[in-house]
């Protein structure tokens, strides 16, 4: 493992980092700005990006990166079933739904040796 | 008078949108950066370079793709690839989120200056509530949580950074574990629209199909693709209906 030093970790940040990331949200306003609300083409890019940010969280869970990457796919799986299960039960209630996830994931990960 | 009472009210815009610190998507936002530092604790990349990061970068899964290309000593140009093409969702984020937040008078640079505010959990967070706030207060709002967020963060990180070198592994895995969890339960919630339902599950789907077909490019196509599907299978339900009806 190689990590910068000096100055030059500020400016690899700022390229590879700010930019990177600032000129899509940049592009985002300009476009943004020709979008009418209730129009068909602001119906179709909140779609994109509903799909952009859930297709981040499929791989979040699927390929973790850190700890969990040792963890089985069927503790994570059902550790976000079970959430799913909860929330929907209880009616849409995110914190019930996210706390069930996390206990039974904490519990499997325990009863692993983790 | 008005003048002043014009004022005010939008200082209290500005520190309604900052209390949002204390909501449920922030908390959570702070734990996974608590998640984020040991990470970065562990890969030993010094403090001020990780708070410099939370604040110029900010998006956080860009961060984690930036953190990982530097430590396989990816060149600039290449660091620089990874992650703009991993950040390319910002963009319909931002468009889906501008014309809520601006009024015909609301200046370019300011929504260019606030853009940068924007990530997952912000977006969340501003698509649940601008609804409730007043349109010509929308900007305030969202600047006071936007910049409330962010340094909230970058003292998080400058503080919490020496504690959690050594976190046990069942905590460092639940931090993780949080932010896909709850990006799910407040997309779901926060749906005003039927298509974003039907986005979210589309994505879960094309999400790992694109990531198994064409891992470079995944959740470009998984979005534009998986995000079309959905928009047209949306519209054609409703002329359906609106033709039966």
């Amino acid at each position: 493992m190689t990590w910068l030093e000096g100055w030059w970790a500020y400016f690899f940040i700022a390229i590879a980092g700010w930019l990177a990331t600032d000129v899509w949200r940049w592009l985002g306003v300009l476009a943004g700005e020709r979008l009418r609300e209730e129009s068909e083409a602001l119906n179709w890019v909140r779609a994109v990006a509903t799909a952009l940010v859930a297709a981040v969280i499929a791989k979040l869970v699927l390929y973790p990166s850190g700890v969990l990457e040792q963890s089985p796919l069927p503790l994570r799986l059902g550790a976000l079933g079970a959430g799913a299960a909860v929330f929907f039960f209880l009616g849409q209630k995110p914190a019930a739904g996210i706390a069930t996830a996390i206990a039974t994931l904490a519990t499997g990960l325990w009863w692993l040796g983790f | 008078m008005e003048r002043v009472e014009e004022e005010r009210s939008s200082l209290a815009w500005f520190l309604t949108g900052a209390r949002g610190i204390f909501s449920l998507p922030a908390i959570i936002l702070m734990l996974s950066f608590v998640g984020f530092c040991s990470l970065t604790a562990q890969a030993g990349i010094p403090p001020e370079q990780v708070v410099f990061m939370t604040g110029i970068v900010w998006a956080l899964p860009a961060k984690v793709i930036l953190v990982s290309s530097i430590l396989s000593g990816a060149s600039l140009a290449t660091a620089f690839l990874a992650v703009t093409l991993s950040s390319v969702r910002l963009m319909p984020m931002v468009a889906a989120l501008v014309p809520e937040l601006r009024t015909p008078k609301t200046p370019t640079w300011l929504l260019l200056v606030l853009s940068h505010f924007i990530a997952i959990t912000a977006w969340v967070f501003a698509m649940e509530r601008i609804q409730q706030v007043p349109r010509a207060h929308r900007a305030t709002f969202f600047a006071g949580f936007g910049i409330t967020l962010v340094a909230a963060n970058m003292m998080l990180v400058a503080v919490v950074y020496r504690l959690v070198a050594d976190f046990p592994p069942i905590i460092a895995g639940c931090l993780f574990f949080l932010t896909p969890v709850y990006f799910l339960t407040s997309i779901w919630n926060s749906a005003r629209h039927r298509v974003v339902y039907l986005a979210l599950v589309v994505g879960l789907v094309t999400g790992p199909l694109f990531y198994w077909l064409l891992p470079e490019f995944d959740i470009l196509l998984a979005g534009v693709g998986g995000g079309t599907l959905a928009w047209f299978v949306e519209r054609s339900w409703r002329s359906r209906r609106e033709a039966g009806a």
